[in-house]
């Protein structure tokens, strides 16, 4: 039970070191993936199911690809060359070994897990969420306001900026 | 058995100095974003393990609000850089000192 947790601590340090000295920003992003998916595992290992499943789902899912998003609209240097540096094995085949042992780690615990190795008592998602409609309903209201002003922000910064061009040119320009 | 609970903190600390340090360190404001990223997650997993510890669902609350909170930064950081590699054509934070005297 307890190497388990070791192993994906360690995981979850190596890949974290690694994300912070890559020099490629979508070699950090896959890192980065692998340590939120360690990540992931402790949850589970913890007796948090739910929020191992949040983990995976939110940060690795979604907040990751607005990175990856980005960096793809940033488009730095040649995109053929920049591909055939992504594409080389030496480079995606240290994550995939690192999730592909997180994976055989879950799998084990969820398939084992009668025999009491998640030896915490799991808090179900039934108590998390009765406890975050009622206790700290206030909570999610300010958070429903937060991701409101977040949209607001995002699409302002965002938005491109209008060629400003006078409306005696523009109309000049189409007559003529 | 010694519960792994404990551990976690330690965790916890460890992958919050590693955001740290890439966020001190780095001066790519891409890296400095997952390096904030990192640290998020590392208070998430504190959160997580003081509720495993005491049994209670607190902790995955507060661990979903650390997510909103995540997600609403990083939705405005990552427009942020847009525009500043818009302006400056390059995400060296060291270039956009244009404000200093």
């Amino acid at each position: 039970m307890e190497v388990l947790f070791y192993i994906a601590s360690v995981i979850a340090i190596a890949s974290s070191v690694m994300t912070i000295t890559r020099a490629h920003a979508v070699h950090a992003l896959i890192y980065m993936v692998v340590s939120l998916l360690s990540v992931a595992v402790v949850f589970y290992l913890l007796g948090a199911p739910f929020v191992a499943a949040l983990e995976v789902i939110i940060y690795a899912g979604a907040i990751m690809v607005l990175f990856i998003f980005v960096v793809m609209i940033l488009n730095m240097g040649s995109a053929v060359e920049q591909e055939r540096k992504l594409l080389k094995p030496g480079m995606w085949i240290i994550p995939a070994v690192l999730s592909l042992i997180l994976l055989v780690e879950f799998l084990y615990v969820f398939l084992m897990m009668d025999i009491g190795l998640v030896n915490h008592e799991p808090v179900t998602p039934k108590a998390v969420g009765t406890s975050l409609f009622s206790k700290y309903l206030l909570g999610v209201e300010i958070t429903a306001l937060l991701l409101m002003a977040g949209i607001v922000g995002a699409y302002h910064l965002g938005k491109r900026e209008k060629k400003v061009v006078h409306r005696f040119l523009k109309e000049e320009g189409e007559t003529e | 058995m010694q519960t792994p609970a404990e551990y976690s903190m330690f965790l916890a600390l460890i992958l919050f100095v590693i955001g740290l340090i890439g966020l001190l360190v780095r001066r790519n404001v891409l890296f400095m974003l997952i390096s904030v990223e990192i640290m998020l997650n590392a208070a998430g997993l504190a959160f997580v393990s003081a509720g495993a510890k005491w049994m209670q669902p607190d902790g995955q609350v507060a661990f979903i609000f650390i997510l909103a909170v995540a997600a609403a930064e990083v939705s405005v950081a990552l427009a942020l850089v847009l525009q500043l590699f818009k302006t400056y054509k390059t995400l060296d934070t060291d270039s956009t000192n244009s404000l200093k005297d």
